[in-house]
Parts: structure tokens; sequence; C-alpha cells
């Protein structure tokens, strides 16, 4: 792994901690469930791993912290969003001071199954203030690499029937009220994270990946990317 | 940070600050007694007292998982919960709210530990400003001291261990207090803080805390339309009331 530590912090970053500090490299993906970041990043473990690269990953509500209470809390659907949201960026914190800026200074690779962009875009559907957003995640790295995988909505419904037989509340905004029907409530915020997306894009300079197309192919294209970056290092 | 008069609530917010042990809880539960016998409509709000997030927090604070980032964060969160689900509401519907503590302890809290001023400040913006903020200004070792009297068991972060102070806690405690009330401080004129000296008897405060309120608030506004029926434990308060008056006057 080479020596050098060329990470920024998008904000005021966190007490303490020096970015230039960090080395290792931060790769995130981003994407609807269905759209195949699970898949694609247990992909890139094994290849990464298999080329000699230590990796570590996080995700979403994975944090010892509040993982679990943020789980109850959206079982009862009973947090207004300003509470959830910021409950949301708790859970992102813990991780990133326990998980992600250990494992850059040791100079691994994190990869992550979502990232702030998913927590922002999800906000500024629910009515969140962009500004606000930024601010609050002015904690977070500068990721060396973002690929958003973007699938249409209606490709979207039939994956996830076939894998669950069922629509998610969350992923489907039931909590917006868009519709009463759960598969025109999912059309319809899928749609909206998906402008949402296009919207931080333009701040946030990620890479749209197409994923309607097959696994094997997308695989290809990321590791070509993800190769770059590390060869630029 | 506008305040809920500015943002157009019905309802006012008022808010108590300062160190533990300046008093400022007392002073804040004597006046909801007042309102309360005076027929207004009252409602009295802690610091860390949301259901949900209390377990995620005390967690943390039992296994001193946090950082100074994560307890901003959790305490954000704690506090949002309470705001939206009850303050938002009850400000809409006319009442008035006392805060014992609001976000001038997170601030002060916060950027003690090192967080960023700003990024602070700029999560706790959804948040409106108090219509009256009273900040009880004690000497430093007269705090201290009411806390420190009984020997309590300071808990690890109230004692501010996680800044490495002292390995001393109650050492710790004195130079964690200390910075707070220089946070608090410096913060006065930035949010028009009333500052009430608390080193003044109790009751000469309380005269002074209600004459605060009932200048800043015109309180027959905030009255219950139909009054209701004083239970016996708050006829007692008007008596209670009155001979408390006497002694002021």
């Amino acid at each position: 792994m080479s020596a050098k530590k060329s990470h920024k912090f998008y904000g005021h970053g966190i007490p303490r901690v020096k970015a230039e500090d960090l080395g290792g490299k931060l790769i995130v993906v981003e994407g609807a469930d269905g759209s195949g970041r699970s898949t694609q990043i247990a992909e890139l473990v094994n290849w990464l791993e298999t080329n000699g690269r230590p990796t570590v990953q996080v995700g979403l509500k994975r944090s010892t912290l509040v993982s679990e209470e943020l789980e109850k809390a959206q079982h009862g659907n009973v947090l207004s969003r300003t509470t959830l949201s910021l409950f949301y960026a708790t859970d992102f914190a813990d991780q990133l001071e326990n998980i992600i800026l250990p494992a850059l200074k040791a100079g691994f690779i994190v990869l992550a199954d979502r990232y702030i962009y998913t927590l922002m875009a999800r906000d500024m559907v629910r009515g969140m203030d962009e500004k606000w957003l930024k601010n609050l995640y002015g904690i977070a790295p500068v990721p060396d690499s973002v690929f958003y995988l973007s699938v249409e909505p209606e490709e979207l419904v039939q994956r996830n029937l076939s894998k669950n037989a069922t629509l998610d509340y969350w992923e489907s905004g039931m909590d917006l009220g868009l519709s009463r029907e759960v598969f025109d409530s999912f059309l319809k915020y899928q749609t909206a994270m998906g402008e949402a997306f296009r919207q931080l894009q333009k701040t946030y300079k990620f890479d749209i990946i197409d994923a309607n197309r097959s696994v094997n192919a997308v695989n290809k294209e990321l590791r070509k990317k993800i190769s770059a970056v590390l060869d630029g290092e | 940070m506008k305040s809920f008069a500015e943002s157009n609530f019905p309802g006012r917010l008022i808010a108590v600050e300062g160190l533990d042990g300046s008093g400022k809880s007392t002073q804040i539960y004597l006046l909801k007694r007042w309102l309360e016998a005076e027929g207004i409509k009252v409602y009295f709000s802690e610091w860390n007292s949301s259901e949900l997030v209390k377990s995620a927090t005390s967690k943390g604070k039992k296994r001193e998982l946090l950082t100074p980032t994560t307890f901003s964060l959790i305490h954000a969160t704690d506090f949002a919960d309470r705001y939206e689900r009850h303050l938002v509401p009850l400000l809409r519907a006319g009442y008035i709210v006392l805060c014992d503590r609001y976000v001038f302890t997170a601030f002060a809290r916060d950027v003690t530990r090192g967080c960023p001023p700003d990024w602070v400040r700029g999560n706790y913006s959804f948040a409106c400003a108090p219509d009256l903020t009273m900040f009880f200004k004690a000497d430093l070792e007269v705090s201290l001291n009411r806390i420190l009297e009984g020997r309590p068991k300071l808990k690890f972060f109230e004692a501010g261990m996680d800044l490495r102070l002292s390995t001393d806690p109650y050492e710790s405690f004195k130079i964690f207090q200390g910075r707070i009330l220089e946070q608090y401080m410096a913060m006065s004129k930035e949010f028009n803080f009333v500052v009430m000296d608390a080193n003044e008897n109790v009751e000469k405060q309380q005269v002074l805390v209600r004459k605060l309120v009932s200048e800043k608030i015109d309180l027959k506004k905030f009255k219950r339309r139909s009054p209701l029926p004083l239970p016996p434990s708050l006829l007692g308060d008007r008596d209670a009331k009155e001979e408390l008056e006497d002694k002021a006057a």
C-alpha cells in the first residue's frame, strides 16, 4: 500500500482527526434495494482480497451504538423526520469513528454499502433542507470513488418482488403518503429518490452506473474504474 | 435564530440555563407552580428525557462508546424527538413551555468537547430560539460545592472524563464545569441571555423571575379558556404562593 495520504473532509470533519492521516481508499456503492449493491460489493471484496488488498465493509444501520434502537424506531414509525435523520447521522458517525477512520489510517480499502448520499436523498425527498444536511454530514471524508447504481423503478419492482415477494415499507416511501397502494408508492418514491440523487450528483460528482445490465457487466465496469483509482496511488 | 414569537407560534418558550448546582431547576419549578396556579396553559420539559433515544444514550454512556461527535449527535436526536413530538404541538396550541435546559446546553457542552461551534449550531438550526432565556450565573465554587457536597458518584461523561482533564473525577468535573461556564458566558450576548444572579437567595430570585416573565409575556393571553377546577394540591399552592409574595414584600 502506498504511503500517499490524500483524504479530505466535506466540512468540519471530526474533532482531533487530521484528514492528512487518512490513507487507504474509501469506495462507496450507492443505489436502491434491488440495484445489486450487495452483490457487487461481495464480488469486489472477493476480487480485492484475492489480489492481496485488505478490505473493511460498512453500511447503514450497522453501528453498535444505535442500530437496535433505530430498527425499533423504524418498526413503529414513531419518529418524526428531523429525529430520524439525526438518528441515522448518529449511526453513521459511530461507524465512521469506529470503523472507517481507523481502517483508512491503517491503509485498508473501505467499501461502503451506501453512504451519506442515500441518507441525504431520503431526507431531501422528505422535505429537509439540503444546506442543513450538508452541514450535518460535513463530518464525512470525501470518498475516492462513489458509484451510484442506477436502475429504472419498474425494473426495481421486478427485482424486489422476485427476491422477497414484497415491497419494503421504507423503500416504498410509505411514510410519505404518496399512495395508499404500496406498488404505486414504490414507483413514485423511487422516481423521487432518483431525482434527489441526480440533484446531489451536481455537488458530489459521483459516477452514475447503468445497473439495468447484468451483474457481470456492471462488475466489470466497477473493477476497471476501481483499478484506475488504485493505480493512481 | 428566530424566536417562537417571531416565527408566529401562538405559544411561548422560556428556557433556563446554567451549570449543575446553579439552582435553575428550583427556579423553573417555582415558576411552573405559579403559572399553573394562575390558570395558564403551561408545560414543563427537561433535557434528555425522551423515551426512545434514552436506551441508546445510556448504552453509549455505560460502555463509554461515545465520542464528541456521537455524543453531540445522539443528544441532538433526543432533542429533535422532544422538539417535534412535544414542544412544537404544544407551542402551536398556545402553551407556555418551560425548558430546563435548551439548545445552549448542547452548544456549551459540545464545543467544550471540541466540536466545531458552527457545526453544532447548524445541526440544531431546526429549532426556534426561546422567547426568554434566563442564565443562572453562580460562582463556580458555589455550584461545585452544591453538587460535590454529598460526594455523589459522578458519571463518566458528566464529569467530562472523556476529555482526559484529570484522572480524578472530582478534579475533572471542576475543570470541565469551568470550561462550560466560559462557553455560556461567550454565548450570552449572541443569544440574549438574561443573566440572573444565582448567588442571591432563592425567594428573591423567584420574584425577579416572575417579574421578567410577566414583562416579557402577556400572560393573560395564555389562560385556559374554561379554567379547570384546581385540585387540592394546587389550592394549597396558592397559599404557598401568597406566603412567598408576603415574604418577598
